[in-house]
C-alpha cells in the first residue's frame, strides 16, 4: 500500500469504523454505569449553601489546602497536559476545519505558532506524568497495563500530529496519516478504558458532592 | 466456590449501583487518594492507598457488570476472587481504614472512596472476614444491648449516683418528653460526667427530655462492621423507643459513629423517614446558646485546640456549633492546621478501635494527630466524641505527650450558671 493509498485508508474507512465504535462504545458503556441507578436517600437532607453535585463539579477541580504541598507535580503536570490536549485538539484551524466537515459548528483559532507551542509543553508535561508514574511508589503500585497502554494512546496523537505539523521526522503524507491512525486508536480504546473518565468524571464529581451536601457539607 | 464467597459476592453485587460504577471507570490511578489518608502518610506504604483498598469490590463490578469484564472472565483473561483474598483484604478494609473520608474529599475525579469501603464491609463481613474484635461488640450490642455489654442497671446505677451528685431528676421513660437523650458505652463506663452534664443543661433550658430504658444505647457497630442486618436492629431499637415516648428529638451523643448511624443511615436501614428529628448533641447545645437558653460564666484559662471527629463533621456535617461552643467558654482557642470538615482523623474510628490487630498501625497512623499538636503546642484538647477521646488519651500516652483530653458537653456544664447551691463552679 502507496502512502496515498494508506492515507486514503485511514481517512475513509477507517475513520469511520474509529468513529462507529467510538460513538456506539461509549453510549453503551454510560448505559452500563448509569442504569444500575441508585437508592433514594431516606433521611431528611440538611440545605447548606454552597453544597451541592454541582458545586463540587466545579470545586473539584482545586486542591484541598495541603495537597498541593504533598502532591504538587501530579496538579501541575495533569493540569498542564490535560489543558493542552484541550487547546490542540479544538483551537488547532486544520482540527476546527474537519469539525466544520463534520457537523457544521465552528470558532475562532489560536495561531498555529502558538499551537505547536502548546503541544510542545503538552508533550513534555505528558512525559513528566510517565516519569511521575515510574518513580513514585504509589503511583507505580496502582499502575497497571492499562495505564501504561492508555497513556501511549494519548501521546501518540499529540506527537505524531506535531511532527506532521512541522513536516518532521518522515515523509508529511505518511506521518499524517499516522497521526490520523493514531487518532483512530484513541478513540476505539476509548470507551473501553479508564479513558472514559472524560466523561465519567463529571457525574462522579456529581455523586460524590450531592451525598456529602446531603448532610450539610460543601465539598 | 465457598458457601462463603458466593455470599460476598452476592452481597457486592447488591449494594453495586450507578455511582461506584461511575467511581470506578472515573479512577485514573493518579493516587492522590493515599496522601489524604493517615494510614498511607504516616506509614509510607503504598498498599494503604485508599482506591486500592476497594479492589475486590472493583473486580465484582467489573466481571459482574461490564461486557468486556465478563467476556474476558468467560475466557479465562481475568480471574475470580477468591476466598483468600478477601482474607487478605481484611487488613486493607479494616484495620487501616476509619472510614473518615478524607479521601473523598481530594480525589480528583470525584471518587466517593469512603462509601465503597463501606459497600465493600457489607461483603467482608458477610464472608466472615471482620476483625473478631468487630464482631463481638455488634453481637454483644444485639443481645445485650451495648457494645461494651453494658445493661441497664449499670444505666440506672450512674443515674443513681448523678441524682445525688446534682440533686436533680434524670427523667427515664418519660412520655411526651421533648429531648430523648442516647448514651454511648464508653460514657456510660469510662466518661459519667456526659450524662451529669446534659442533667444540668437540661434543667438551665428548662426543657424536658428522659433516657429510655429499652433504647439508651447509641453506639451502632452493625455499621462499622458492615453487616446492615445487624445495624437495622440497632436503629429499630432507638426508633421503637423514640416512637414510644412519643419525644420530639433524639440526642445522639458524643459519639461519631453513632450519630452517622442514626442521623444519615438509619432511615435508609429501616426504609422509611423518622417521625422525630435527630440532633448531635452539639448541635442541641448550640442553639440553646442562640435561644439564650444557655448562659455560661468564666473562661477557660489554658490554650484549647479541638479535635473534630470525622462522623460528626465531615462526614455528619456539624461543623460551626462546636466553635461557637469553644468560643463560648475560652477565649484562647486555637484551630489546628486542617480544621473541621478537612480535619485528620484520631486513627481509632470505624471500629478500629476495638480490633487489636489493628493496634500497631493505629499507633503509627497517630503521629499525624501528633504532628498536628506539635505545631500548635495546646495545654488541652477537647473533643465531642467518646471514642476519639480513648483513643487520642492512647496515642498520647503512647507518645508520652502530657496532654489531658476532655470533652465539649462537660466542659460547658463546668461552666454553667446555676442556681441550685453546691452545684456551682467554684
Amino acid at each position: 500500500m502507496d502512502a496515498a493509498l494508506f492515507l486514503n485508508w485511514v481517512r475513509g474507512t477507517g475513520l469511520q469504523i474509529a468513529v462507529f465504535v467510538f460513538l456506539l462504545g461509549t453510549v453503551w458503556r454510560l448505559f452500563e454505569i448509569y442504569s444500575l441507578g441508585r437508592k433514594p436517600d431516606l433521611a431528611e437532607r440538611r440545605h447548606v449553601a454552597g453544597a451541592s453535585g454541582w458545586h463540587t463539579i466545579l470545586r473539584r477541580s482545586v486542591p484541598i489546602p495541603g495537597m498541593m504541598q504533598r502532591s504538587g507535580m501530579t496538579y501541575i503536570a495533569g493540569y498542564t497536559f490535560h489543558i493542552g490536549l484541550g487547546v490542540v485538539v479544538f483551537l488547532f484551524a486544520p482540527h476546527i476545519k474537519l469539525i466544520q466537515g463534520l457537523v457544521g459548528l465552528s470558532w475562532p483559532a489560536l495561531p498555529s505558532q502558538f499551537v505547536d507551542l502548546v503541544a510542545v509543553v503538552t508533550l513534555a508535561a505528558m512525559l513528566v506524568v510517565l516519569a511521575d508514574r515510574i518513580m513514585k511508589p504509589v503511583k507505580r503500585f496502582l499502575s497497571t497495563f492499562e495505564d501504561w497502554f492508555t497513556w501511549a494512546v494519548t501521546f501518540l496523537p499529540v506527537l505524531t500530529g506535531y511532527f506532521a505539523a512541522r513536516h518532521l521526522l518522515l515523509p508529511y503524507t505518511l506521518m499524517f496519516s499516522l497521526h490520523i491512525l493514531s487518532v483512530e486508536l484513541l478513540l476505539i480504546v476509548l470507551p473501553f478504558t479508564k479513558l472514559i473518565h472524560v466523561f465519567t468524571v463529571w457525574p462522579s464529581r456529581w455523586f460524590n458532592g450531592d451525598a456529602s451536601a446531603r448532610k450539610g457539607v460543601p465539598i | 466456590m465457598s458457601a462463603g464467597l458466593s455470599r460476598a459476592v452476592n452481597v457486592l453485587k447488591e449494594v453495586i449501583d450507578a455511582p461506584i460504577a461511575s467511581y470506578f471507570n472515573s479512577c485514573v490511578h493518579c493516587g492522590l487518594c493515599a496522601e489524604a489518608c493517615l494510614f498511607y502518610t504516616e506509614s509510607g506504604d503504598p498498599k494503604y492507598t485508599p482506591i486500592h483498598k476497594v479492589e475486590p469490590l472493583r473486580r465484582v463490578y467489573e466481571q459482574e457488570y461490564t461486557l468486556l469484564g465478563r467476556l474476558m472472565k468467560m475466557v479465562g483473561l481475568v480471574k475470580p476472587l477468591t476466598d483468600e483474598e478477601l482474607g487478605q483484604w481484611q487488613e486493607l478494609v479494616y484495620d487501616s481504614c476509619t472510614m473518615c473520608g478524607r479521601c473523598s474529599m481530594v480525589c480528583p475525579v470525584g471518587n466517593d472512596i469512603v462509601y465503597m469501603v463501606r459497600k465493600l464491609r457489607e461483603g467482608m463481613a458477610i464472608s466472615g472476614h471482620a476483625p473478631d474484635g468487630v464482631v463481638a461488640a455488634t453481637k454483644r450490642t444485639v443481645e445485650i444491648g451495648s457494645p461494651m455489654g453494658v445493661k441497664l442497671p449499670a444505666v440506672k446505677a450512674q443515674v443513681g449516683h448523678i441524682q445525688d451528685d446534682t440533686g436533680l431528676e434524670v427523667p427515664m421513660d418519660q412520655e411526651g418528653a421533648e429531648y430523648m437523650v442516647l448514651l454511648s458505652s464508653m460514657e456510660i463506663i469510662n466518661f459519667p460526667e456526659y450524662l451529669s452534664a446534659i442533667t444540668r443543661i437540661m434543667k438551665q433550658a428548662g426543657k424536658t427530655w428522659t433516657l429510655c430504658s429499652t433504647a439508651f444505647e447509641a453506639t451502632n457497630s452493625g455499621i462499622q462492621i458492615g453487616v446492615s442486618d445487624l445495624a437495622r436492629v440497632i436503629v429499630s431499637r432507638i426508633v421503637d423507643g423514640a416512637e414510644r415516648l412519643k419525644v420530639k428529638t433524639v440526642i445522639s451523643p458524643e459519639c461519631g459513629r453513632a450519630y452517622t448511624a442514626l442521623r444519615w443511615e438509619g432511615p435508609n436501614l429501616i426504609g422509611r423517614p423518622y417521625t422525630f428529628k435527630v440532633q448531635h448533641i452539639l448541635e442541641v447545645l448550640d442553639e440553646f446558646r442562640a435561644q439564650g437558653l444557655l448562659k455560661t460564666q468564666g473562661f477557660e484559662e489554658e490554650r484549647l485546640t479541638f479535635h473534630d471527629p470525622c462522623q460528626i463533621v465531615r462526614r455528619g456535617g456539624v461543623i460551626e456549633p462546636q466553635r461557637n461552643l469553644m468560643r463560648m467558654v475560652s477565649k484562647n482557642f486555637v484551630e489546628m492546621s486542617d480544621p473541621s470538615k478537612y480535619n485528620w482523623c484520631c486513627g481509632g474510628g470505624g471500629g478500629v478501635s476495638a480490633n487489636e490487630d489493628a493496634e500497631e498501625i493505629r499507633l503509627i497512623a497517630f503521629k499525624r494527630k501528633k504532628a498536628q499538636l506539635d505545631e500548635v503546642k495546646p495545654d488541652k484538647m477537647v473533643t465531642a466524641c467518646a471514642n476519639c477521646r480513648i483513643v487520642l488519651e492512647e496515642g498520647l500516652e503512647h507518645y508520652q505527650m502530657d496532654l489531658p483530653v476532655v470533652g465539649l458537653t462537660e466542659m460547658i456544664a463546668e461552666h454553667l450558671v446555676e442556681s441550685e447551691p453546691g452545684s456551682q463552679k467554684e
